[in-house]
């Protein structure tokens, strides 16, 4: 039996787990679905926020104020306390376990102090420490490198189907074994979900990678777990049209335009993220195309500066931004939402079952996310809800579970594999994006929602009469598509719905029908709880 | 949109399917498993080139599919050395392994070192791998022998060797002597195919150094031989590396 299992391995995960091993924990496990370093912490490149005050005068307090600040009255404070003041130690034990953070010069004396911080968006001071142009990656392979000094097991290429609960205690976790095609019950005393946002819900529409599903949060969802404030989806101003891949906001800053097709520019680039957000939507909605244009800095200020970005922006545009405007579309980047938990970490409902990272509402993001805040939160949060996961195991008595839970899933799996060869299920996963960009965008109303609530509703109906196409149960790409598929048209109505009822605008969240924040009805979390079947 | 054919063994099938030569070999990868052949299986995730699982072969050259446009005939094939596992995808775990051999990891943290920018600069492109392994499927050596530590996880074994935050590299010079750095020959084709830039044959030269520094020396010499020689068999040539 398993004293912890790690269910994910992105900076959330692999610091829970490297936590879990400093609390004393023995045998500890880290499932995914895709290979170990496959997460969408590696994308990140911005920078990671923590009042080192470097380079600038900062205080904690500063950053708790700019956090609450973003969060419009959403945040747990409390929370923000405890994510802000840990954030200069989870600097410090990243700087221990090796990344190579960037440097600046100083005469000071203390390794931390030597730590360079850029600025980002909504920061009131340069804050976020930094590794190069690849911060989240280097964390997370530092943090991957550790997990492998300390023999921390892998269960490659496990995909998490659902919960095992008895009494409102967690037992174990069933998982699809992807390489063998076969269900796998796993034992454990506690059990951390690690599993990452659902921003691949606006397929073709976000910058997040295939498989950012939202599975930890689905099956969380099915166990008896609520969630909370899943209406907040933060977009970011600036992805290629074609590729959805992210364009840092750094272009705009060395002095880009936003313009429409007739060249003309419509908004201060330089205005907050959610105001350059809704001048291009509403631009969109006249019928213009928006453009980002940086011809006019010339060539050589374009290769020096933006070397990475003019690389990707020919590749996937086949457009050179030397000589053209580059065609451009907000897209989804980050979702605020996610399981419900308490100030441990642990979800109320299911004891023993811990939630941390993009999957979970730890409730410091509030309405809107401050760019660096998320990769502070895994790792802060990862390091205290691996501790808090060790400790519990020692209130936990071995007891193996009777029911053969794993049945049940086998059925299921073997349905899906009754007719593999009726029409592609893949069109509905186009389906959805296209309906959820088009309706619970950047701009939403009444109408809209409740036309993406029917359809969804019938996508979600509909899936029966689509088949995966592939019949082999070994490594079935198809197969993992489909379940994450399957997830995705679960929480989206339930989303949606938290949509509808919040009429109000606030932070991510814009109603066109209700344009102004409603302090009085909606400082307040909409949490809900599943009522469906298991398998549906 | 212009059309091009590509070649890839399915099922130890050769299948040829129609994409279009504007969009990333991943994109038509993704094309042909939604409209085409749902079996089709690869891996790949963040599509911008930073989460390292997509590279596979085309024409016998390393590629990242998120990286690549596909071009009339194009063959396409698994990474080599790895073990296939279906179409397109390999199995990683054995090449993960390599870095647990490479004991390629921060030891001991020396708590008095403050690190300057050129500390930085010492490891910065070493700890931009994305973990392809495509510098893995380039190398000859595993033609010959399958327990060689190989190009990526010693490039990271130098990157720590490399940070001033470690008290003693003796740990990973230890553990890179047997079938690691003499093993290498020096052919330079992981630095070729490395989409990232880095460079393994020169990290594999920086930790022969450091070896013989800490004691060790080319255990190849006492056959009189600066590297191991394979001969031609194995269709290349050390001496011109
Ligand atoms: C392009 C981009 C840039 C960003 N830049 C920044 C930035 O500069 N600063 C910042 O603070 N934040 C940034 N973010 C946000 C940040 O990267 C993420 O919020 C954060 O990395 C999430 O980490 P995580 O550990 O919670 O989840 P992830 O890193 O997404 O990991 C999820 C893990 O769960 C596994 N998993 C999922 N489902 C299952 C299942 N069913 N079964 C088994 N395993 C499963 C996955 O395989 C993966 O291992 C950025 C995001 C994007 C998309
Ligand atoms: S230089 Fe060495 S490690 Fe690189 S490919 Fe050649 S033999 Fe392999
Ligand atoms: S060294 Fe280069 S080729 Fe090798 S795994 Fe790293 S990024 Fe890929
Ligand atoms: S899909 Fe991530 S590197 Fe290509």
């Amino acid at each position: 039996m398993l004293d912890v299992l790690v269910i994910g391995s992105g900076g959330a995960g692999l610091s829970a787990a490297l936590a879990a091993k400093e609390a004393g924990a023995e045998h500890i496990a880290i499932a995914s679905k895709f290979p170990p370093m496959q997460t969408q912490t590696t994308m990140a490149q911005g920078g990671m926020n923590a009042a080192l005050g470097n380079l600038e005068k900062d205080h904690i307090a500063l950053h708790i104020d700019d956090t609450l600040k973003a969060g419009r009255g959403l945040c747990d404070e409390e929370m923000v306390r405890l994510m802000c003041s840990e954030a200069p130690q989870s600097v410090a034990w990243l700087e221990k376990l090796g990344v190579p953070f960037s440097r600046i010069k100083t005469t000071e004396n203390e390794a931390l102090s030597t730590i360079a911080q850029r600025y980002l968006g909504g920061a009131s001071v340069k804050r976020a420490c930094y590794a190069q142009d690849y911060t989240g990656l280097k964390i997370l392979h530092t943090l991957y490198d550790q997990t492998r000094k300390y023999n921390i097991i892998y269960l490659y290429e496990y995909f998490l189907l659902d919960l095992i609960v008895e009494d409102g205690y967690v037992r174990g976790v069933l998982f699809w074994d992807i390489a063998h095609g076969e269900v796998r019950t796993v034992i454990a005393k506690s059990v951390i979900l690690a599993t990452g946002g659902f921003g691949a819900m606006y397929h073709n529409h976000t910058t997040n990678m295939y498989g950012t599903s939202g599975d930890g949060i689905a099956a969380a969802f099915r166990a008896g777990a609520m969630i909370s404030d899943m209406e907040f989806v933060q977009f970011h101003p600036t992805g290629l049209y074609g590729s959805n891949i992210l364009i840092s906001e750094s272009a705009r800053g060395e002095g880009g335009y936003l313009v429409d097709q007739k060249g003309e520019r419509f908004v201060d680039e330089l205005a907050p993220r959610d105001v350059v957000v809704h001048a291009i939507y509403e631009q969109m909605n006249k019928g213009n195309r928006i453009y980002l244009d940086l011809r006019h800095l010339g060539k050589e200020k374009l290769e020096s500066l933006l070397p990475q970005e003019l690389a990707l922006i020919r590749l996937h545009e086949n457009i050179d931004p030397v000589f053209e405007p580059i065609p451009i579309k907000p897209v989804v980047h980050y979702t605020m939402g996610g399981i419900d938990i308490d100030k441990t970490m642990e979800i109320p409902t299911i004891k023993g079952c811990f939630a941390v990272g993009e999957c979970a509402n730890s409730k410091v993001h509030g309405a809107n996310r401050l760019g660096g805040n998320s990769l502070l939160e895994i790792i802060a949060f990862g390091r205290i809800v691996g501790e808090n996961a060790t400790n519990y195991t020692h209130y936990v008595r071995e007891k193996s579970i009777d029911k053969d839970y794993a049945q049940r899933a086998k059925d299921d799996i073997d349905n899906i594999f009754v007719d593999v060869h009726k029409p592609s299920f893949y069109s509905l996963r186009q389906k959805l994006g296209e309906c959820l960009y088009q309706n619970v965008g950047i701009i939403r109303d009444e109408f809209n929602l409740q036309q993406a609530l029917q359809e969804v509703t019938l996508l979600q109906a509909s899936l029966s009469k689509y088949g995966i196409g592939d019949s082999e149960f070994k490594h079935n790409q198809a197969l993992t598509e489909y379940l994450e598929l399957r997830n995705m048209l679960m929480l989206a109505p339930a989303f949606i719905s938290a949509a509808l009822v919040r009429q109000e605008s606030r932070g991510a969240h814009y109603r066109k029908d209700y344009p102004k924040m409603n302090d009085k009805a909606f400082l307040k979390h909409i949490r809900l709880h599943y009522q469906g079947e298991m398998y549906g | 949109m212009d059309k091009v054919l590509i070649k890839m063994m399915q099922n130890d099938k050769e299948t040829i399917y129609k994409v279009s030569s504007k969009q990333t070999l991943l994109a038509a990868l993704y094309e042909i498993k939604e409209t085409q052949n749902a079996s089709l299986t690869f891996n790949a995730g963040c599509r911008a080139s930073v989460c390292g699982t997509c590279a596979m072969r085309v024409n016998g050259r390393e590629v990242l599919a998120c990286a690549y446009k596909p071009k009339e005939g194009d063959f396409i094939e698994p990474l080599a050395y790895h073990t296939k596992v279906r179409d397109l995808k390999v199995d990683k775990r054995t090449t993960l392994d390599t870095l647990v051999k490479a004991k390629a990891w921060l030891h001991h943290y020396n708590e008095t070192t403050q690190l300057t920018p050129k500390d930085e600069y010492l490891t910065e492109r070493q700890s931009d791998c994305i973990m392809c392994e495509s510098c893995y499927s380039a190398c000859p050596v595993f033609a010959v022998n399958s327990n060689f530590i190989g190009p990526f996880a010693l490039t990271r074994a130098y990157r720590y060797v490399e940070d001033r935050r470690e008290k003693s590299t003796t740990y990973i010079i230890d553990a890179i002597q047997n079938n690691g750095v003499w093993d290498c020959t020096l052919c330079g084709e992981c630095t070729i195919a490395c989409p990232k830039g880095i460079d393994p044959k020169n990290d594999i030269v920086m930790l022969r150094t450091k070896s013989v520094q800490q004691g060790y020396s080319d255990p190849n010499f006492s056959f009189g031989f600066g590297t191991p020689d394979f001969g031609r068999d194995f269709g290349f040539d050390p001496s011109t590396g």
